[in-house]
């Protein structure tokens, strides 16, 4: 994706919101606007270059915490990163958590994120209990799974078209410490793959796997984790490299995506085993690499992360492995794991039954398109679908069948929000 | 540590708080007495604040922070409550120039607030800290006083004219365990530069706060923030004027 100039206002403290709900429109609006959090998400959904961003970075307060229940009220602004710090010394860690930690409360609500514990808790709005949504209108509602029960479903992954999330109520889950039990195991194909996930979901809390997608079968490294009884903290190293500027063409190429995947694979594999790790690189490995988005050079890149159902779902697995390898655009960062038997709590949640697959592309213009267009009949044919916090460029017809609930959808939200994404896939 | 922070609900001041409950053990509690105007802005923070450390203590005041009948009471409240290890005078807003110079009232109000308000509180904190005879008193400048230009003089002159009166307040606590700090920011990301936040080249509130943190209790005298801005402002205040006069920031 390239950049745009965006119109970005903040949304003040909780107690101005609601007065000012509109945003300084004009009176008859000709202008949309549309809830932003950190902007971490890789496609469109966070982008409305004709209209308003609305900036929740603002609303940073913790609200309660009660000691006893885990349950922590906060504001939508927060980041997981500053949760996950703040409460990990005092016994609480998030139930679910994404690859990176610099991410909103309200976006990972409304992306309806998912961590490497999908089989084991489900996805972040399933750990929601309640959410405060404002708007356009003025009006600000509780909503939760007994008060605004539709709207909270539509606004768990409804990509911020419903209104602006300005707290919510979330479960943590009780921790020992902030350190995981974890053991990393090669497999030589998806078959392979499969099986040691099965062994493993009763058993592991986290599973993720790193899938070596220039390899001709899709070898990989298997790595699954639970939160460690260990509590004493050492002292951790904070913060890594930075990528100080964006390069004028793209450092990720087939040349240095083949040396990687070679020198990643053999790296782990001679230290495959059992280890305590710290949350931070379990959890969040490319956070180290402070702005690393910035090594695809001016042009960006695609991320492109399927889930396709577990039926058929090794066969169509090695069909877009072998596509992608063919046409020799690989990927760092390919990371495959299985989806537990959660249908998702929202109306367009994306974490679904099935495998999931994501892989980050150089944006080569046609050359890409051409390639996800192919991986895409390969989905489609599977009955799988993309994630679209992460999409930029799926087709409308795909999403639709992709997300059947989406007529439900649509009844829920406010008519003043868009995106570049709704425009692009909805059709407002 | 027991930390008076007047204006704490303005964002480095709040980042600042954060920092120090953070640090704050069952075994060696920290203090906080927070003083802001708006006695919502001011719950909220003060639940933050517990919510981030249960073994914090937080104490709350709000005052228009510019009544002088208002102001003399809080200090006897405040004068019970020590003695204090830091004070930390942090509040202000960033009045627009084109106002100040057009509108009687926005200039007054923002001189009101971004010196003579802050010049009272430093002078309240000197009359709780000399008494004891040690503690930091630690008072908010900007780089923005370090020169003034044609695009924010207003605020930069309140800031420069904290900057003269620390240096006097200095001095007259030299040779006492009473260390006076001036604090410069930089840009810096808060509610005050929402709007000028579309640049990306604010800093982080949270990293400013913990320079700032970081250099009162190294004792410093003067705290850039981050610290590039010393280099910046040394170079541009070393611009002569009639070169100064032609460069348009």
């Amino acid at each position: 994706m390239e950049t745009a100039p965006h119109n970005v206002v903040s949304a003040g403290t909780l107690q101005t919101f609601a007065r000012d709900a509109s945003f300084n429109l004009p009176p008859l609006p000709t202008e949309t606007w549309l809830p932003r959090g950190l902007g971490s998400s890789y496609g469109d959904v966070c982008l409305n270059p004709s209209g308003k961003l609305v900036s929740s970075l603002s609303l940073n307060n913790f609200l309660a915490f009660d000691h006893e229940t885990g349950v922590l009220q906060v504001e939508a602004g927060v980041t997981l990163g500053e949760i996950q710090r703040v409460f990990a010394p005092q016994g609480w860690m998030l139930a679910v958590t994404p690859g990176t930690q610099f991410v909103t409360i309200g976006g990972a609500i409304g992306n309806d994120v998912h961590g490497k514990n999908h089989h084991a808790r489900g996805t972040f709005g399933d750990n929601t209990l309640s959410i405060t949504l404002v708007r356009s209108n003025g009006e600000v509602l509780n909503c939760s799974r007994s008060q605004n029960a539709e709207l909270f479903s539509a606004t768990i992954g409804g990509l911020g078209l419903t209104g602006f999330i300005t707290s919510a109520t979330i479960q943590l889950q009780s921790v020992a410490g902030a350190y995981l039990d974890t053991e990393n195991l090669v497999f030589q194909d998806s078959g392979e793959f499969l099986s040691l996930s099965d062994d493993s979901e009763p058993d592991w809390q986290y599973i993720v796997s790193w899938i070596d997608c220039t390899s001709k079968h899709g070898r990989g490294i298997f790595m699954r984790g639970n939160n460690s009884a260990e509590s004493k903290v050492p002292q951790t190293k904070v913060g890594g490299p930075t990528v100080p500027f964006k390069p004028p063409v793209s450092l990720i190429n087939k040349a240095s995506v083949f040396a990687f995947n070679q020198a990643y694979f053999n790296l782990n594999r001679a230290k495959a085993g059992t280890t305590v790790t710290h949350y931070q690189p379990f959890f969040y490995p490319l956070d180290s690499v402070q702005r690393w988005n910035l090594a695809y050079g001016p042009k960006g890149f695609f991320q492109y992360q399927m889930v396709i159902p577990r039926e058929g779902g090794r066969e169509a697995l090695d069909e877009i492995l072998t596509q992608i390898r063919k046409s020799g655009q690989g990927s760092f960062l390919a990371v495959l794991k299985t989806f537990g038997s959660d249908a998702g709590p929202g109306l367009l949640s994306f974490a679904r039954p099935g495998i999931t697959l994501a892989l980050d592309f150089t944006n080569r213009g046609e050359v890409s398109e051409a390639l996800f267009k192919r991986l895409d009949s390969v989905v489609l044919e599977a009955g799988g679908t993309l994630n679209p916090s992460k999409d930029a460029r799926m087709s409308r017809q795909m999403f639709e069948v992709g997300f059947p609930n989406f007529a439900e959808f649509e009844k829920h939200r406010d008519p003043l929000i868009s995106s570049s994404m709704s425009r692009r896939l909805m059709g407002w | 540590m027991k930390i008076l922070i007047i204006g704490a609900t303005s964002g480095i001041a709040k980042e600042c708080a954060r920092i120090w409950a953070a640090r704050s053990t069952s075994a060696s509690p920290n203090s906080l007495v927070l003083v802001a105007r708006n006695a919502e802005s001011l719950a909220t923070t003060s639940a933050d604040l517990r919510v981030r450390n249960k073994t914090a203590e937080v104490l709350t005041y709000a005052s228009s922070l510019t009544e002088t009948e208002e102001i003399s009471r809080l200090e006897s409240q405040l004068r019970a409550g020590g003695p204090y290890d830091v004070v930390l005078i942090a509040q202000g807003e960033l009045s627009q120039q084109s106002e100040a110079q057009s509108s009687v009232s926005a200039l007054h109000q923002s001189l009101t607030i971004n010196a003579t308000s802050v010049a009272v509180f430093a002078e309240l904190g000197a009359r709780l800290l000399e008494p004891q005879g040690k503690g930091t008193l630690a008072i908010f400048g900007s780089v923005a006083g370090d020169r003034t230009r044609r695009s924010n003089y207003s605020y930069g002159a309140a800031k420069a004219f904290l900057a003269s009166y620390v240096n006097g307040m200095r001095h007259r606590f030299a040779g006492t365990k009473v260390n006076v700090v001036i604090i410069k920011p930089g840009p810096t990301a808060t509610p005050m530069t929402t709007a000028l936040a579309t640049s990306g080249r604010l800093a982080p509130a949270s990293a400013v706060a913990a320079d700032i943190v970081e250099g009162i209790a190294k004792g410093k005298r003067q705290i850039y923030t981050p610290g590039i801005w010393a280099i910046i402002m040394l170079v541009v205040r070393l611009i002569p004027g009639f070169i100064f006069n032609k460069l348009d920031f």
